[in-house]
Protein backbone atom coordinates (compact mmCIF):
# COMPACT_ATOMS: atom_id res chain seq x y z
CA UNK A 1 0.00 0.00 0.00
CA UNK A 2 1.60 3.08 -0.97
CA UNK A 3 0.15 6.70 -0.80
CA UNK A 4 2.13 9.72 -2.45
CA UNK A 5 1.26 13.69 -3.41
CA UNK A 6 3.47 15.11 -5.98
CA UNK A 7 3.98 18.75 -6.76
CA UNK A 8 5.22 18.05 -10.17
CA UNK A 9 3.96 16.47 -13.37
CA UNK A 10 3.85 12.50 -13.19
CA UNK A 11 3.47 9.81 -15.83
CA UNK A 12 0.70 7.44 -14.17
CA UNK A 13 1.37 4.40 -16.74
CA UNK A 14 5.00 4.33 -15.84
CA UNK A 15 4.32 4.45 -12.07
CA UNK A 16 1.70 2.11 -12.43
CA UNK A 17 4.33 -0.55 -14.02
CA UNK A 18 7.29 0.31 -11.81
CA UNK A 19 5.24 -0.01 -8.55
CA UNK A 20 3.65 -3.17 -9.92
CA UNK A 21 7.16 -5.15 -11.34
CA UNK A 22 8.78 -3.83 -7.59
CA UNK A 23 5.86 -4.68 -5.49
CA UNK A 24 3.47 -7.15 -6.30
CA UNK A 25 4.50 -10.82 -6.90
CA UNK A 26 3.78 -12.14 -10.35
CA UNK A 27 1.54 -14.73 -11.20
CA UNK A 28 -0.01 -14.23 -7.63
CA UNK A 29 -2.54 -11.23 -9.43
CA UNK A 30 -4.99 -11.62 -11.86
CA UNK A 31 -6.88 -8.45 -11.71
CA UNK A 32 -5.57 -5.09 -11.82
CA UNK A 33 -7.90 -1.81 -11.41
CA UNK A 34 -6.86 1.29 -12.68
CA UNK A 35 -8.00 5.04 -12.65
CA UNK A 36 -6.44 8.01 -13.77
CA UNK A 37 -7.74 11.52 -13.58
CA UNK A 38 -6.71 14.26 -16.12
CA UNK A 39 -7.26 18.03 -15.96
CA UNK A 40 -9.53 19.30 -18.39
CA UNK A 41 -9.44 22.70 -20.06
CA UNK A 42 -12.86 23.53 -19.40
CA UNK A 43 -15.37 23.49 -16.64
CA UNK A 44 -19.05 24.64 -16.23
CA UNK A 45 -18.60 26.31 -19.94
CA UNK A 46 -15.70 28.19 -19.08
CA UNK A 47 -11.96 27.55 -20.35
CA UNK A 48 -9.68 26.78 -17.91
CA UNK A 49 -6.36 27.59 -18.45
CA UNK A 50 -4.30 26.00 -15.21
CA UNK A 51 -5.39 25.25 -11.92
CA UNK A 52 -3.56 25.18 -8.35
CA UNK A 53 -4.14 22.23 -6.15
CA UNK A 54 -4.08 22.81 -2.29
CA UNK A 55 -3.97 20.42 0.14
CA UNK A 56 -4.25 20.29 3.99
CA UNK A 57 -0.79 18.79 4.82
CA UNK A 58 -0.98 15.73 7.05
CA UNK A 59 -4.21 15.56 7.17
CA UNK A 60 -4.59 14.31 3.22
CA UNK A 61 -2.22 11.62 3.76
CA UNK A 62 -3.67 10.52 6.70
CA UNK A 63 -7.24 10.21 4.98
CA UNK A 64 -5.95 8.71 1.67
CA UNK A 65 -3.94 6.07 4.13
CA UNK A 66 -6.77 5.45 5.93
CA UNK A 67 -9.45 5.02 2.81
CA UNK A 68 -6.15 2.20 1.37
CA UNK A 69 -6.32 0.54 4.46
CA UNK A 70 -10.35 0.24 4.68
CA UNK A 71 -10.47 -0.52 0.65
CA UNK A 72 -7.86 -3.85 1.59
CA UNK A 73 -9.94 -4.61 4.62
CA UNK A 74 -12.98 -4.49 3.12
CA UNK A 75 -12.51 -7.42 0.16
CA UNK A 76 -9.19 -9.09 -0.59
CA UNK A 77 -6.52 -7.16 -2.53
CA UNK A 78 -2.86 -7.75 -2.56
CA UNK A 79 -1.97 -3.92 -2.41
CA UNK A 80 -2.82 -0.40 -4.10
CA UNK A 81 -1.00 2.61 -4.79
CA UNK A 82 -2.91 6.14 -4.98
CA UNK A 83 -0.45 9.42 -6.22
CA UNK A 84 -2.06 12.62 -6.12
CA UNK A 85 -0.72 15.94 -7.66
CA UNK A 86 -0.60 19.09 -5.81
CA UNK A 87 0.52 22.44 -6.60
CA UNK A 88 0.35 24.22 -10.25
CA UNK A 89 -1.28 21.83 -12.88
CA UNK A 90 -1.78 22.44 -16.59
CA UNK A 91 -4.45 20.75 -19.27
CA UNK A 92 -3.32 17.65 -19.63
CA UNK A 93 -1.26 16.88 -16.58
CA UNK A 94 -2.69 13.47 -14.92
CA UNK A 95 -4.27 14.59 -11.62
CA UNK A 96 -4.39 11.41 -9.47
CA UNK A 97 -3.67 7.65 -10.27
CA UNK A 98 -5.88 5.01 -8.26
CA UNK A 99 -4.54 1.75 -8.83
CA UNK A 100 -5.42 -1.68 -6.86
CA UNK A 101 -4.15 -4.77 -7.47
CA UNK A 102 -6.40 -8.43 -6.49
CA UNK A 103 -6.85 -11.94 -7.50
CA UNK A 104 -9.90 -11.27 -9.59
CA UNK A 105 -11.84 -8.72 -11.36
CA UNK A 106 -14.64 -7.99 -8.70
CA UNK A 107 -12.58 -6.52 -6.04
CA UNK A 108 -10.46 -4.86 -8.58
CA UNK A 109 -13.42 -3.16 -10.02
CA UNK A 110 -15.04 -2.41 -6.45
CA UNK A 111 -11.99 -0.87 -4.79
CA UNK A 112 -10.88 1.49 -7.30
CA UNK A 113 -14.46 2.64 -7.23
CA UNK A 114 -14.34 2.78 -3.37
CA UNK A 115 -11.14 4.57 -3.35
CA UNK A 116 -11.81 7.31 -5.94
CA UNK A 117 -15.41 7.81 -4.51
CA UNK A 118 -13.81 8.80 -0.99
CA UNK A 119 -11.22 10.73 -2.60
CA UNK A 120 -13.28 12.65 -4.44
CA UNK A 121 -15.83 13.06 -1.50
CA UNK A 122 -13.87 13.37 1.70
CA UNK A 123 -9.89 14.02 1.08
CA UNK A 124 -8.29 17.70 1.74
CA UNK A 125 -8.00 18.63 -1.34
CA UNK A 126 -9.35 22.11 -3.02
CA UNK A 127 -9.06 23.09 -6.89
CA UNK A 128 -8.45 26.88 -7.99
CA UNK A 129 -9.16 26.91 -11.55
CA UNK A 130 -7.36 30.48 -13.55
CA UNK A 131 -9.46 31.12 -16.14
CA UNK A 132 -8.86 34.62 -19.00
CA UNK A 133 -11.28 36.41 -16.48
CA UNK A 134 -9.46 35.68 -12.85
CA UNK A 135 -9.19 33.35 -10.42
CA UNK A 136 -12.36 30.73 -8.89
CA UNK A 137 -12.38 28.03 -6.51
CA UNK A 138 -14.19 24.98 -7.50
CA UNK A 139 -16.54 24.81 -5.51
CA UNK A 140 -18.08 21.23 -5.35
CA UNK A 141 -17.22 17.86 -7.37
CA UNK A 142 -19.81 16.50 -9.69
CA UNK A 143 -21.20 13.69 -8.21
CA UNK A 144 -18.92 9.83 -9.45
CA UNK B 1 -0.06 24.96 25.66
CA UNK B 2 -3.16 26.58 23.30
CA UNK B 3 -5.37 25.28 20.69
CA UNK B 4 -4.41 25.66 17.01
CA UNK B 5 -7.43 26.64 14.45
CA UNK B 6 -6.40 26.35 10.42
CA UNK B 7 -8.47 27.49 7.92
CA UNK B 8 -8.07 26.31 4.01
CA UNK B 9 -8.51 27.33 0.39
CA UNK B 10 -11.24 29.84 -0.59
CA UNK B 11 -12.54 29.94 3.23
CA UNK B 12 -8.96 30.99 4.12
CA UNK B 13 -9.17 34.16 1.51
CA UNK B 14 -12.64 35.05 2.23
CA UNK B 15 -11.78 35.47 6.27
CA UNK B 16 -8.11 36.84 5.27
CA UNK B 17 -6.81 33.92 8.06
CA UNK B 18 -4.96 31.12 8.00
CA UNK B 19 -3.98 30.28 11.36
CA UNK B 20 -5.58 32.08 14.20
CA UNK B 21 -3.91 30.73 18.20
CA UNK B 22 -6.70 29.99 20.94
CA UNK B 23 -5.79 30.34 24.70
CA UNK B 24 -5.71 26.82 26.42
CA UNK B 25 -9.44 26.45 27.88
CA UNK B 26 -10.45 29.27 25.34
CA UNK B 27 -12.85 27.12 23.64
CA UNK B 28 -14.65 23.88 24.81
CA UNK B 29 -16.07 22.86 21.35
CA UNK B 30 -15.19 23.03 17.07
CA UNK B 31 -18.37 25.61 17.37
CA UNK B 32 -17.02 27.85 20.22
CA UNK B 33 -13.33 27.73 18.20
CA UNK B 34 -15.04 29.06 15.24
CA UNK B 35 -16.99 31.44 16.92
CA UNK B 36 -14.06 32.72 18.57
CA UNK B 37 -11.89 32.79 15.52
CA UNK B 38 -13.53 34.26 12.84
CA UNK B 39 -15.34 36.85 15.32
CA UNK B 40 -18.40 35.56 15.23
CA UNK B 41 -18.84 34.62 11.53
CA UNK B 42 -21.79 33.10 10.42
CA UNK B 43 -21.03 29.22 9.42
CA UNK B 44 -21.39 28.58 6.32
CA UNK B 45 -23.44 25.97 5.48
CA UNK B 46 -21.58 23.55 3.94
CA UNK B 47 -18.20 23.91 6.45
CA UNK B 48 -15.75 21.04 7.07
CA UNK B 49 -14.07 20.77 10.51
CA UNK B 50 -11.73 18.73 11.66
CA UNK B 51 -9.94 18.00 14.75
CA UNK B 52 -6.29 16.34 14.75
CA UNK B 53 -6.58 15.63 11.00
CA UNK B 54 -9.97 13.57 11.87
CA UNK B 55 -13.27 14.65 10.76
CA UNK B 56 -15.59 15.72 13.28
CA UNK B 57 -18.92 17.04 13.94
CA UNK B 58 -19.09 21.07 15.20
CA UNK B 59 -20.11 20.07 18.45
CA UNK B 60 -17.02 17.95 18.97
CA UNK B 61 -15.01 18.87 22.75
CA UNK B 62 -11.60 20.15 22.47
CA UNK B 63 -8.67 20.12 24.88
CA UNK B 64 -5.23 21.37 25.41
CA UNK B 65 -2.99 20.99 21.86
CA UNK B 66 -5.82 20.36 19.35
CA UNK B 67 -5.20 21.52 16.26
CA UNK B 68 -8.45 22.06 14.77
CA UNK B 69 -9.46 22.73 10.60
CA UNK B 70 -11.74 24.47 8.54
CA UNK B 71 -12.32 24.48 5.55
CA UNK B 72 -15.29 24.31 2.50
CA UNK B 73 -15.96 21.43 0.74
CA UNK B 74 -13.47 19.14 -1.12
CA UNK B 75 -12.91 19.11 -4.45
CA UNK B 76 -9.99 16.60 -4.83
CA UNK B 77 -9.67 13.98 -7.74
Amino acid sequence: MHVELRDRPFEPYAELQAYETANIPAGKFGATGVFVGTMRDFNEGDAVQTMWLEHYPGMTEKYLQTISIQAAQDRPLLDSLIIHRIGHIEPADPIVLVAVWSAHRSAAFDAVRFLMEELKSKAPFWKKETLTGGDRWVEKNTPG
Amino acid sequence: MSVEVKFFAGLREQLQRDVYLLEAGAAATVAEAWRISTDGQPTPGNLLCAVNMEYVDFDHPLKDGDEVAFFPPVTGG
